[in-house]
């Protein structure tokens, strides 16, 4: 071959995706084995799914890829060389990147700021004119649209995923490693990137890799899949070949229907609602940033109903549960339980059975160094019988406690199983299990429940639906705030829709327009 | 008293408190321009007090023996670049707290100093020049506000400097990402731990040049209340400034006109309540944290890493 054609298919396939194969990787932890001598195909120009629960290896997987760990055994080939990726650099040498599921993105800089950083050769002194101009251009190259000079704390999460796409882009990077990137997005959010994305393989610019355990992602989107379970390889094929139903039971092996939206009817159920239980009237709440965030919204939960409230995130949701749980001062408006005046004090939570379970536990509803048994009686430590004692002088009866917490992890499948571990020591939804447990181990009236299943894999998904569905039934009055319409579909005998700190939309579930919704949410309802 | 008499005793009350405002305000101007450095890192550094005392000690010894007050001034700040090496370094191991390393860090700087500084209270140095900007005017009271001193136009154009850098300088960029986001900064290959290390060393330079001029220029004498905690205030005027160099520079500036109110109330004969005016500083430190700290609310511009803004 002359050098000169040489050359030619080497810039040739700099503007391609890649191909990329493994092979037999294995990667050992101390005698935990992660990977089992895993193979995977991905085609250049495709658009390939990686499938699997939480702990089924897929995380391990593309880390040996992106050189983070290398593999014990077993290798890569890229572009049908085979390659030794030991280390990031290697990885980004040949020109493979990797979008986390955490942001990693400086929130208090712009757009182009974090953009200038991801490229790391910066000179001394930035011309600012000069660098806009060239990453306007190189905006106008990508199907994606973003402000420059947009602070990224003011970005919605949408928009930070599109960013950190950007980035990988910005660097060249011809295959795109994606960490189940539309966890945080709304469905709405979800389509646009992954379309745009999917649109870049159609031309053949860009091979994508996503993680996900979304199936209607897989089969809206994806070419090919590989699934993984417990560090082996489960099955793979082209997605039009393979059925939602044969790949969850490769995903979790055995068949288990994949619940597809349990839409309820509303006429059997009017029978079950109640009194009103939660009652809120012209609410409104800064966030904190001190600009208006809940403006005027009136919202009613009776007894033994789930109202689903949907929404982009940013539109007032997390303040308005922040203001139920007496975690933010409302700036005006009422709140109502059961009728009374309700300022989420801690006799007012029992006198009214109302308890909740807030997004991100650890944080918000946990002290993370006590244990999971001193967690669990974080709602009622200080009265009988768990308080008392020697003279009535309130100490604390430490055998009782440990005694409850260990029948409620026994009941709700806290893994582990040792009331004395300290909570923030536990996996996330094995978090939410224990915190689940600890608020529904009372009379619930009113239950207030944001995001539950964030994070969580089916399994845990699963539980904790069951779980609401249950307590619902016995009676308890519902609010559920979720960024997952499908959840929301799924669960909720009425839907709400929030937009811009109201109520836009409301109907009852068996009626509910998807379509309808989805325009609300986006704020083209009116 | 007449109308006349009424205004032109406010008007020599402004130039007083003008004059006060450009003389006291430069230690405020170094510490709270280094500090800002310090914590656009993700860091905060406490021992800046301690540092400003080390540099009024250290440059007030040195301009004696070398004779040479700019000697001092450079002897002030590389004390202050140890100082805060020491701090960055200590910051660097694992499950330090930079705030506790900071307080001890001023009591050592302060004990050291005062330890150090005793024969130095004696003696005479050779104090900094000043600049003559009031020479144009007839007016002594005038020509006295606008005698300033050197290093508060190389102050006011550090400020501006640093406002630049922040924004268009690699270095500039890299401090900001490493302030925001330590993880991110580390998964783009920028050394975390060298550039927060970098930062509070140059943070602590500049308050040790601020306390050289506490003790070459303004009070101009080496004692052991020379400083009375303006390291400490300048930590709260960054936090004011929203940690930018140039509403530092301002903040400075009012600060340094609060700390004059008390002579210049004196310097127009009201002499009651001189010390409840000499307090003007701290109860304005009160009084803007107070004002800052909305409940309920983050601060914006704040560096994400930043201890005291995280929940």
């Amino acid at each position: 071959m002359d050098p000169l054609t040489h050359s030619l298919t080497a810039a040739d396939l700099q503007h391609r995706g890649a191909a990329v194969e493994a092979f037999r990787v294995t990667k050992r932890f101390g005698a935990f084995t992660a990977l089992d001598a895993v193979s995977m195909k991905v085609e250049a120009g495709s658009f390939h799914c990686l499938l699997g629960e939480n702990g089924a290896g897929k995380s391990t997987l593309v880390k040996c890829l992106v050189g983070y760990h290398p593999p014990e055994e077993g290798g890569f080939m890229v572009d049908g060389r085979e390659h030794d990726i030991r280390s990031p650099r290697d990885a980004q040498r040949l020109r493979i990147g990797m979008v986390y599921q955490h942001f990693t993105l400086a929130p208090g800089m712009t757009v182009a700021e974090n953009l200038l950083l991801a490229r790391g050769d910066l000179p001394l002194r930035i011309d600012w004119r000069h660098e806009k101009a060239a990453l306007a251009a190189f905006l106008d190259s990508t199907p994606f649209r973003l402000d420059l000079n947009a602070l990224v704390a003011d970005l919605a999460a949408g928009e930070k995923q599109k960013l950190e796409i950007l980035k990988q882009l910005y660097l060249g990077q011809r295959l795109l490693i994606l960490d189940e990137p539309t966890s945080v997005l709304t469905p709405g959010e979800a389509d646009e990137v992954l379309g745009l994305l999917h649109g870049m393989t159609r031309d053949g610019r860009l091979t994508v890799l996503m993680i996900s355990h979304k199936f209607r992602e897989v089969s809206a989107y994806g070419d090919g899949v590989t699934i993984l379970r417990r560090g082996k390889l489960a099955g793979s094929g082209r997605v039009g070949e393979l059925s939602t139903a044969e790949m969850a039971e490769m995903m979790v092996g055995s068949s288990v229907a994949v619940s597809s939206g349990r839409r309820r009817c509303a006429a059997d159920q009017t029978q079950a609602i109640g009194e009103i239980r939660l009652d809120v009237e012209g609410l409104h709440a800064d966030n904190d940033r001190g600009t208006p965030s809940v403006r005027g919204l009136d919202l009613s939960v009776r007894a033994g109903e789930i109202v689903g409230v949907a929404g982009v995130a940013g539109n007032g949701q997390k303040e308005l549960v922040e203001v139920l749980l007496g975690q933010r001062q409302a700036s005006a408006g009422q709140v109502r339980v059961a009728g009374e005046d309700y300022q989420a004090s801690r006799a007012q939570m029992r006198r009214h059975g109302v308890f909740s379970l807030p997004e991100e536990p650890l944080r918000n509803a946990c002290v993370p160094a006590m244990s999971v048994a001193e967690n669990m009686g974080l709602r009622d430590f200080d009265i009988a019988p768990y308080a008392g004692g020697w003279l009535s002088l309130g100490f604390l009866r430490r055998r009782a406690l440990s005694r409850r917490a260990k029948a409620l992890i026994e009941a709700f499948g806290v893994r582990p199983d040792d009331p004395a571990t300290a909570i923030e020591n536990l996996s996330g939804g094995n978090v939410q299990r224990a915190v689940l447990a600890r608020e529904l181990s009372g009379p619930v009236k009113l239950l207030v429940v944001a995001n539950p299943v964030f994070g969580l894999d089916f399994a845990a998904t699963e539980a904790i639906h069951r779980r609401l569905d249950q307590a619902r039934n016995e009676g308890a009055a519902i609010l559920l705030v979720s960024e997952d319409l499908d959840e929301l579909l799924e669960l909720s005998d009425r839907i709400v829709v929030m937009s811009e700190g109201v109520i836009a939309y409301e109907a009852l579930a068996g009626q509910a327009d998807v379509a309808a919704i989805g325009r609300y949410m986006a704020g083209h309802g009116h | 008293m007449s109308d006349g008499g009424d205004s032109l005793a406010f008007g020599s009350l402004a130039l007083a408190l003008l004059g006060g405002a450009l003389r006291v305000s430069t230690p405020f101007l170094f510490v709270s321009l280094g500090e800002c450095i310090t914590e656009k890192s993700g860091r905060i550094n406490l021992g800046l007090e301690g540092i400003l005392v080390l540099g009024a000690m250290s440059g007030y010894g040195v301009s004696l023996a070398s004779g040479s007050p700019w000697l001092g001034v450079l002897a002030a700040g590389l004390c202050g670049l140890v100082m805060g090496l020491l701090h960055g370094g200590l910051c660097s191991l694992a499950k330090v707290n930079d705030i506790a390393v900071g307080i001890s860090l001023m009591l050592f700087g302060t004990g050291l100093a005062f330890f150090l500084g005793k024969p130095l209270i004696q003696p005479q140095a050779p104090m900094l020049p000043s600049l003559e900007l009031g020479a144009w005017s007839d007016s002594a009271q005038l020509q006295s506000a606008l005698r300033i001193n050197v290093l508060l136009p190389l102050g006011l154009l550090l400020a501006l400097l640093l406002h630049w850098g922040f924004r268009a300088s690699r270095w500039g960029l890299a401090l900001r990402l490493v302030g925001d986001n330590a993880a991110a900064a580390r998964a783009l290959g920028y050394p975390v731990v060298a550039i927060r290390i970098g930062a509070t060393a140059a943070g602590g330079f500049l308050a040790g040049v601020g306390g050289a001029f506490l003790s070459l220029y303004y009070p101009g004498s080496w004692n052991e209340g020379l400083s009375s905690g303006q390291g400490l205030m300048a930590v709260a005027l960054v936090i004011f400034a929203r940690w930018n160099p140039l509403r530092c520079a301002l903040a400075a500036l009012l600060f340094g006109a609060a700390g004059a109110l008390g002579p210049a109330l004196q310097s127009q004969g009201i002499t009651a309540g001189y010390y409840l005016f000499n307090a003007a500083p701290y109860v304005l430190t009160l009084a803007l944290m107070a004002a800052s700290w909305m409940p309920g609310r983050s601060l914006a511009g704040a560096p994400g890493e930043l201890s005291l803004t995280q929940r």
